[in-house]
């Protein structure tokens, strides 16, 4: 038993209880900071719809931003803890490069050998290995740095020359290509998206993870009579994230697949279907929809009539075309997302990576194993960077050695971007994602306005500085 | 030996930084329900001494028994292993975190699916801080955001959370208000008739002279003496603290001046 069984009696509740908070958003409880990163990501993207006539807030354009977003986001997850440790890794875009390559060499090169080209495994094979990779790698910097005492910035700005170094070495310079199909899913595209039904399916399973996980959360306040949220309130956050979870599938389903695609696929299937003995009745019953030219090319699709029949079904405007749905990248950031916000803010190891960064000293004198923290940390920072690698190679369906170059300064500034204290102690893993978002949109919005890659640039660096100075401002107001 | 067994023996403690000989050959023990009082100067080695207990630093050499038993204490997990807790004067608290997460900070309650269980935490976090503090209401807030007199509350709330068997206070109430002092006060004696062994160190003599049962005095790294409260004046004990002079009625320890330097001080001789 602790002493307290000699001072006041046991009733929790009656201790020391606040008063309840006045005021909406002290209610909602939600998180200014992020509350106002959303809102500048909708400037940023109601500015550039303006200016492209329209062309910005499109299903087509939302896609492949996520997908574009996707690589650097992951490995921001990562940097916020590296950062609020006060630590620092400008290795991750070189460590980027350097796992691509090996993954892209294991499965073009490697795993060929063993079981041949295709084989089901051979993605999941190769994302282990880089994985194991990554977290070696990322062990070597973060040994360094926690048990030898050299500072990370100096540590991963030597990891930034020898693993760009290495990527080059293993295949001496030569690009890997084509890589594994299934391997390629991870990088998004026509069939690295999960296609609407499943779409859905994943919008209502995080739809109910929100409502249970709110529910739960108040039933743990409740078990020791600590004031909850006003019901409203909560109700309020909740049905918010759900619009929000079921406004984006909404979105990537409403992106159909480009017509060519459909009609090479719908000839095919044709094709295959008149070859193992006769049409089936849903092909029979689109085939009855079509234009009567069209009909006499179905019979004999091939040759010149195969390239006809594509022709004239890409511009049949009443040809069904299945819809993308979420990207497969976009999901590996959201679980990456889920299970990086768990650690930081539920574990042991999270409070751990908090208080390094508020008072190492004070930590260490609690008895938490400060060096083994950071050395997880910069584990971790592998595994992601390993994660962030196979998405990037698969995106491009190869990889070669510059990839991820200039990555570092991406993640970093995401991180920033999103709220993450330089000086340690602070940071969030949704800001690091909304921060990668932010970034992601400047460098695509002035690319569709025809901004010069220079000026994108400058700009970038700019806004960088301005979303620093404005944090800095409302931390001094907040106190 | 004495009728009982110190609860802490410390025998020629010694360690230095660079070439500064921060504690020189201190032999000092705590008895159990006991108070005692470390005194001395400003850099004197009063919290180097501790802090060689509570396992921030290694000794260079000496030894540390608990109960009779050499104690091998190289980390501040090790000495929380044997009921020492302490609270530093720098408090030692990370400022970016709540009261909770920082008096749990090390032991942290954990769920049955192996997640913190910040409102376990929390409850009993109100429970001991209502004890030292009654009107600390900032249970959310990062410490950060606390006055000093509530941070020191958290640190102190820290240290006797977790049944300790051996406190060390170092400048415990440095931060604190009246009402607070007093009921730290009150706390030390209830602690003290609980039989757990107390390390006060403090500046304010009048505080020890109430609290304490004996105190010890260091003076540039080493033991002046140690004396008990009822047999030595507060005349007697600074002037143990600012020339090293030990008083009849006090044990004199290897720091304590001789007479010639006594007499080069121009302090009064021995008698
Ligand atoms: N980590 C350290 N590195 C170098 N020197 C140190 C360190 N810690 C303490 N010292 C030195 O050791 C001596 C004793 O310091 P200590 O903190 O123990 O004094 P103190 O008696 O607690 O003083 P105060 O009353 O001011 O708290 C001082 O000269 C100090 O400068
Ligand atoms: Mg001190």
């Amino acid at each position: 038993m602790s002493h307290d069984a000699h001072g006041q009696p046991a009733a929790a509740a009656s201790v020391g209880l606040p008063s309840r908070k006045t005021g909406v958003l002290q209610a909602l409880e939600v998180d200014t900071r992020l509350l106002g990163m959303l809102g500048a990501l909708l400037l940023i993207w109601v500015g550039f719809d303006l200016a492209t006539g329209g062309q910005f807030i499109t299903p087509r354009n939302l896609f492949n931003l996520s997908v574009q977003t996707a690589s650097v986001a992951v490995m921001a997850t990562g940097m916020v803890l590296v950062i609020v440790t006060r630590n620092i890794d400008l290795s991750v875009g070189s460590l980027l490069g350097v796992l691509a390559m090996a993954m892209g060499a294991i499965q073009a090169e490697l795993l060929p050998q063993i079981w041949g080209l295709d084989h089901p495994l051979t993605w999941a094979a190769t994302l282990l290995v880089g994985m194991a990779l990554g977290a070696m790698f990322g062990a070597l910097q973060g040994g360094i740095v926690a048990y030898l005492g050299v500072p990370a910035f100096i540590v991963t700005l030597g990891g930034f020359l020898v693993w760009r170094g290495g990527a080059w070495w293993v295949t001496e310079g030569r690009t890997v290509a084509p890589l594994d199909s299934t391997f390629n899913l991870m990088g998004g595209g026509i069939d690295g998206a999960i296609g609407a039904t499943a779409s859905w399916a994943v919008g209502a399973v995080v739809s109910v993870y929100i409502v249970v996980s709110t529910v739960a959360a108040r039933h743990r306040r409740r078990r020791f009579s600590f004031p909850v949220k006003p019901l409203w309130a909560e109700l309020c956050v909740a049905g918010v994230l759900i619009a929000a979870v079921l406004g984006f599938v909404t979105v990537m389903n409403a992106y159909p697949h480009p017509e060519r695609r459909v009609a090479i696929d719908l000839v095919d299937t044709l094709r295959a279907e008149q070859a193992t003995g006769g049409l089936s009745a849903e092909t029979l019953a689109l085939v009855d929809r079509m234009p009567a030219e069209l009909q006499t090319l179905v019979a004999d699709p091939t040759g010149g009539n195969r390239r006809a029949l594509i022709r004239g079904l890409s511009d049949w405007p009443e040809l069904p075309r299945p819809a993308h749905g979420i990207p497969i990248p976009v999901l590996i950031v959201a679980g990456v997302a889920l299970v990086m916000h768990f650690l930081a803010t539920r574990t042991r190891f999270g409070r751990y990576v908090f208080a390094i960064g508020g008072n190492p000293e004070a930590a260490q004198l609690a008895g938490v194993n400060t060096k083994r923290v950071i050395l997880s940390v910069f584990v971790l920072m592998g595994v992601l960077c390993a994660i962030s690698a196979a998405i990037a190679a698969a995106r491009l369906q190869a990889a070669g050695n510059d990839l991820g170059t200039l990555d570092e300064l991406r993640v970093i500034a995401a991180a920033v971007i999103g709220g993450t204290a330089l000086s340690g102690g602070f940071g969030t893993v949704a800001g690091a994602v909304l921060g990668a978002l932010v970034m992601q949109s400047l460098q695509s919005g002035m690319a569709t306005i025809g901004i010069q890659t220079a000026l994108q640039s400058m700009i970038i660096g700019a806004v960088l500085v301005l979303a620093v100075w404005i944090d800095t401002l409302y931390q001094k107001t907040r106190k | 030996m004495t009728e009982t067994m110190p609860l802490v023996e410390m025998r020629d403690m010694s360690i230095s930084f660079g070439g500064v000989q921060a504690v020189d050959g201190v032999s000092v023990s705590l008895f159990p329900g006991e108070v005692l009082g470390l005194l001395g100067h400003n850099g004197a080695g009063k919290s180097t001494l501790i802090k060689m207990l509570s396992g921030a630093y290694r000794a260079d050499g000496g030894r540390i028994f608990v109960n009779g038993a050499e104690a091998d204490i190289s980390s501040p997990r090790d000495a929380k292993t044997y009921g020492i807790e302490t609270i530093y004067q720098t408090l030692a608290l990370a400022d970016n975190i709540d009261a909770a997460a920082n008096l749990f900070l090390g032991r942290e309650i954990i769920t049955p699916w192996g997640t913190l269980d910040d409102a376990a935490m929390e409850a009993a976090t109100r429970k001991v801080m209502h004890r030292l503090n009654p009107n600390f209401q900032k249970f959310d807030a990062p410490v950060r955001a606390l006055s000093g007199g509530q941070r020191q509350s958290v640190a102190i709330a820290r240290a006797i959370h977790f049944n300790a068997k051996i406190l060390i206070m170092d400048e415990p109430t440095a931060a604190l208000g009246p009402q607070e002092t007093k009921q730290v006060a009150d706390l030390i004696l209830q602690l003290k008739r609980e039989g757990i062994g107390i390390f006060l160190i403090s500046h304010d003599i009048h505080d020890v002279f109430d609290l304490a049962d004996r105190v010890a005095v260091m003076k540039n790294g080493k033991l002046v003496g140690t004396a008990p409260t009822d047999a030595v004046s507060k005349d007697d004990v600074l002037g143990m603290i600012i020339i090293g002079k030990c008083p009849p009625g006090a044990t004199p320890g290897p720091g304590a001046a001789s007479e010639a330097e006594l007499a080069a001080t121009g302090a009064p001789a021995l008698h």
